[in-house]
């Protein structure tokens, strides 16, 4: 599958493409016009918010209700320390960190095994709990909130860490393994034949052997995975409410307090922290995730 | 995701199964292998996953309370009192209205703007994609990577009503009228604004994925299509669109599953569910039900609901793709 979906042309049709000399008309430039203005349009309603929160992350409370246009009368990163201490952005910051590298590890881990284990052997019940799968990607989230919650009631694991990790790795499961479930399907069987001819186990042909074979697929997946942990909502709110607070239930405290007491400057200071680093991890990988995004869905 | 499953359901017999000379002896190696790989995630999936959704029907049919008090059958008496709750009707509405313009919406402006990408230079010679395609790409789907409940609170900036960008913008432009005008707080306006938002934060991501897909489509047709006369409007109705009609289920299926849930942007826009309840949504409805009011049994009987009517969401799309002709392979 190409991951590539950049607009460059084929170098064969580039060559094909001088010796016509095509010629633009002048439909072809109103058009080229038309295109771009709406794609700027576009751009500018994607980018104007936020560089318009970033300009707000650096005045004072007083400047953001005086004008949401003007410059801060004094540059500095007052809002930032505040955001990070005070509104606690600091240390939900960090326990998102742990929670979603704990639950990702875990899941890929899982998950490949999972994926393998339907995709290359035949047993009894494998389309069983392939379907059992696929339910856990059809249903809402919702129906499973309630008795959710006293599942981990009952095993003592509300409002910890390792009980958002559970329950995270539980939910992306289904995705991991019907992703993964065609890569695994796709790789050649006469490797595992060999493997098992020079003496490797199951354990060694999987971990030696197919893993490596399947890393393109699991950078997808876990690329997926990431985002989607990242910025779970419902689950913390649900299951940790009184717990270690991670990223997604502070920025909501913001949200609930509606307007009374909140310290705004450090409102927008806390959504540029979420958000800057997202935004550096995207660029710098954006290829790749746009790649998977055509990947994984048309599969 | 759903629509992922039965392209890739696992084919029986064939070349899937390991040699059969291995198969016969059952190792150590062999059972330790598959207890671990297949028994610990079937575990923890079956405990988190599997048993809340079962318990999920069977609580709907208690009067459940909460945390001392007993559990009795009640049989439907639940829905019962759904079915007859105005505000809960009134929130299934709001789903329903956002199940039938958030996924038309934010598929028809993706399906432009990939358009504008793709095919939006030359009409002669070969087909290409505009000047500047990647940026534009880059930008548009940026919004996919922040976390929802983020984006929520930028557009909740972005609404204020004295101190927000947009009426900042309007009463810049003159229009003095929306000096203070509370876009979230009006009833006429706070849903079309909270569907902005949520078009906002995925018409990037379609849009990649319709450019990915126009890119999968053969050039040569393009080309036949324009030597047969056609113009750029009738290529994408009677060519790009049929291509992608696979592309655009899913697009159809992720959104529609998204607004029948819609609870983060909601909860982020207008946490009470907004003026008149004009914005609350079943999501937000069961969630207070469950974890304010302590009503679990009844809060149970609304997650069946919301599943049940995703699930007639999904058979509609599937059908209608079905009955229009989806399937049909255009090219020969």
């Amino acid at each position: 599958m190409a991951t590539d979906v950049s607009t460059s042309l084929p170098p064969q049709q580039g060559d094909r493409l001088k010796l016509r000399k095509p010629k633009s008309t002048s439909g072809d430039k109103a058009v080229g016009a038309v295109s771009h203005t709406m794609l700027i349009l576009w751009s500018l309603i994607v980018i104007l918010p936020l560089l318009w929160v970033a300009l707000s992350s650096f005045k004072t409370s007083s400047e953001i209700f005086s004008s949401p246009f003007s410059l801060p009368a004094k540059w500095g990163f007052n809002n930032y320390a505040k955001a990070w201490t005070t509104a606690g952005i600091g240390s939900a910051f960090l326990n998102s960190v742990i929670l979603v590298a704990f639950a990702l590890a875990i899941v890929m881990v899982l998950g490949a095994m999972c994926a393998y284990v339907l995709a290359r052997f035949k047993f009894p019940g494998s389309r069983a709990i392939y379907y059992l799968m696929l339910a856990g990607l059809t249903f809402p989230i919702f129906l499973a909130i309630v008795p959710l919650f006293f599942i981990l009631k009952n095993l003592g694991l509300l409002n910890t860490l390792p009980g958002l990790i559970i329950t995270y790795v539980a939910f992306a499961l289904p995705f991991t393994v019907f992703f993964l479930f065609s890569f695994f399907k796709n790789l050649p069987h006469e490797i595992t034949e060999a493997a098992s001819l020079d003496g490797a186990g199951e354990w060694r042909t999987f971990f030696q052997v197919m893993l490596p074979m399947a890393k393109p697929g699991l950078a997808s997946v876990a690329i997926f995975n990431f985002l989607g942990l990242w910025n779970q909502f419902l689950i913390p709110i649900a299951i940790n409410a009184a717990g270690p607070k991670v990223i997604s239930q502070a920025m909501a405290s913001f949200a609930s307090q509606a307007g009374y007491n909140v310290d705004f400057g450090s409102l927008f200071a806390a959504v540029v922290i979420t958000v800057v680093p997202v935004l550096v991890v995207y660029v710098i990988f954006q290829r790749q995730l746009q790649g998977s995004v055509s990947q994984g869905t048309m599969k | 995701m759903t629509s992922l499953a039965p392209k890739t359901q696992p084919k029986r017999g064939g070349k899937s199964a390991a040699p059969r000379r291995r198969r016969k002896r059952l190792t150590w190696d062999k059972v330790s292998f598959m207890a671990v790989f297949l028994g610990l995630p079937l575990v923890i999936y079956v405990v988190f996953v599997i048993s809340p959704f079962v318990q999920a029907f069977s609580y709907s049919l208690t009067n459940w309370g909460g945390f001392s008090q007993t559990m009795n059958f009640i049989g439907f008496d639940n829905y019962k009192t759904l079915f007859t709750d105005d505000i809960f009707m009134h929130a299934l509405r709001n789903n329903i209205l956002l199940a039938i313009i958030l996924p038309i919406v934010t598929i028809v402006l993706a399906l432009l703007l990939a358009t504008f990408v793709t095919i939006g230079g030359s009409s002669k010679g070969q087909i290409r994609g505009i000047r500047g395609s990647s940026f534009y790409r880059i930008v548009s789907f940026f919004p996919y990577v922040i976390p929802a409940i983020v984006i929520g609170l930028i557009w909740l900036q972005v609404y204020d009503p004295s101190a927000g960008l947009l009426n900042g913008l309007l009463t810049g432009i003159g229009l003095d009228n929306f000096k203070s005008f509370p876009w979230l707080g009006r009833e006429q306006t706070a849903m079309g604004a909270s569907i902005i938002v949520i078009i906002w934060g995925f018409v990037g991501f379609y849009m990649v994925l319709f450019v990915a897909g126009i890119k999968g489509i053969p050039a040569e047709l393009f080309e036949a299509a324009r030597i047969d006369g056609a113009g750029r409007f009738r290529t994408l109705i009677s060519l790009t669109i049929p291509m992608l009609r696979d592309n655009i289920q899913t697009a159809y299926i992720y959104m529609g599953i998204l607004a029948l849930d819609a609870f983060v942007y909601m909860q982020a826009l207008n946490s009470g569910g907004g003026p008149n309840n004009s914005t609350l949504v079943m999501s937000q409805k069961l969630f207070s039900t469950a974890f304010t009011e302590g009503k679990f049994g009844l809060a149970s009987a609304m997650g069946v609901v919301l599943a049940v009517i995703t699930l007639i969401f999904s058979g509609i799309v599937f059908v209608v793709n079905h009955l229009t002709g989806g399937n049909k392979d255009v090219s020969d």
